[in-house]
């Protein structure tokens, strides 16, 4: 696997709440800056996580199957992954993809919060 | 073409441990104000159902009005299977996955086949297969240089996705690499999943070695990995029984006769 071409940061801006700001390009490569990134969300107690794509630049089809594959472990620590900051394009992408079938789509971290 | 002018990434809300943990590799550069994303071709356009083109109308009986189903839309326990073999130097990873998107159904073995188009794999296309005596098929999700995606339809054995890829390895050669992120789409399915596996396992390093002999490498060696990403079954899903391909080309072949003598 190539070296990450994303990075990924975390703030906890309320109590069982997570936001990973996503920055660059979003491919295979990156999954282990995103589990990290899952980690610290999960040590701080979230059970909601933010992912806020405002930053992404690009990513390629080995991007939605790294989500895919954190889906499945939030879901297995009983947390909700939602999606912010998407451009149309990638929000398209997550509906032929049906990731947002899994992952709620919002349009920035207040509403994400607020439909919590 | 989607505007995808962006802003710039917000500060998330206020309070709490903001906790920078990931030290970037590239910096990252603001794209032009209009410019598209660039990987805006790369994807397939939205579609809610899957159209077969009229060409392949006679096998697409099991794609036509289906949905996509990705890993999350199907049953059995998620896996990720890798399979990759070094094809040495002769061949650039450019080079070898436009000739692999040319004449993608070639390099198939002979228990499988695929009716795509003669022209080579794009996003958005839609192609039916036949593999083990059962007929479904598959969308093209995307491609670039260097790698395509596939998602299966409803009713595939498998809620997939596929990616076909080549890289250079860290040793200077070419590797091509087929990567499967999958669960059974049903509880029939995933009772036949041992079986499937083990045919899995003769398809696709065939395909590998059919893709290296094409380019001159008969002596490849095809690695493989497997890893279960998650073990539990997604019981909400069951009821994908009633899009089952072997079912429904059972069913299918059954009645051809029937119907073909009362279109004829």
């Amino acid at each position: 696997m190539g070296i990450s071409t994303a990075t990924m940061k975390v703030a906890s801006p309320r109590p069982g709440v997570a936001v990973i700001l996503i920055a660059g390009d979003v491919t295979a490569a990156c999954e282990q800056t995103l589990m990290t990134a899952h980690e610290e969300a999960t040590d701080v107690g979230a059970k909601l996580i933010v992912l806020d794509f405002a930053g992404m630049d690009y990513m390629n089809s080995g991007g939605i199957g790294m989500l895919v594959t954190l889906l499945v472990r939030a879901q297995r620590r009983q947390q909700k992954l939602a999606a912010v900051g998407l451009t149309e394009h990638y929000r398209q992408i997550f509906e032929l993809t049906r990731l947002d079938e899994a992952i709620s789509l919002h349009d920035d971290a207040d509403a994400a919060l607020a439909a919590r | 073409m989607t505007d995808d002018r962006k802003s710039p990434a917000p500060e998330v809300p206020s309070i709490g441990a903001s906790r920078p943990d990931v030290v970037p590799t590239h910096s990252v550069q603001d794209p032009a104000p209009d410019a598209a994303p660039r990987d805006a071709a790369n994807w397939a356009a939205k579609v809610d159902r899957l159209t077969v083109d009229d060409s392949q109308r006679a096998h697409g009986y099991n794609i036509q009005g289906k949905r996509i189903a990705g890993p999350q839309q199907g049953f059995g326990r998620l896996w990720q299977r890798t399979y990759s073999a070094d094809l040495g130097t002769a061949i650039t990873p450019e080079e070898l996955v436009a000739d692999w998107r040319a004449r993608f159904g070639d390099f198939w073995p002979k228990s499988g086949r695929f009716y795509g188009s003669v022209a080579s794999i794009q996003p958005g296309d839609v192609a039916p297969l036949t593999a083990g005596g059962v007929t479904t098929g598959i969308m093209v999700l995307y491609a670039d240089d260097t790698s395509f995606s596939f998602m299966t339809p409803e009713g595939h054995m498998f809620a997939a996705m596929i990616t076909f890829s080549s890289e250079v390895a860290e040793a200077g050669g070419t590797l091509a690499h087929i990567r499967m992120l999958l669960r059974t789409s049903d509880p029939m399915f995933e009772l036949m999943w041992p079986v499937a596996k083990r045919a899995e396992d003769v398809f696709w390093p065939g395909t590998l070695k059919n893709l290296a002999a094409a380019h001159g490498v008969h002596s490849v060696v095809v690695t493989s990995a497997t890893e279960c990403v998650d073990r539990s079954r997604l019981w909400k899903n069951w009821k994908n029984l009633r899009h089952n391909s072997a079912i429904r080309t059972v069913w299918h072949v059954a009645r051809a006769p029937f119907t073909s003598r009362r279109g004829a």
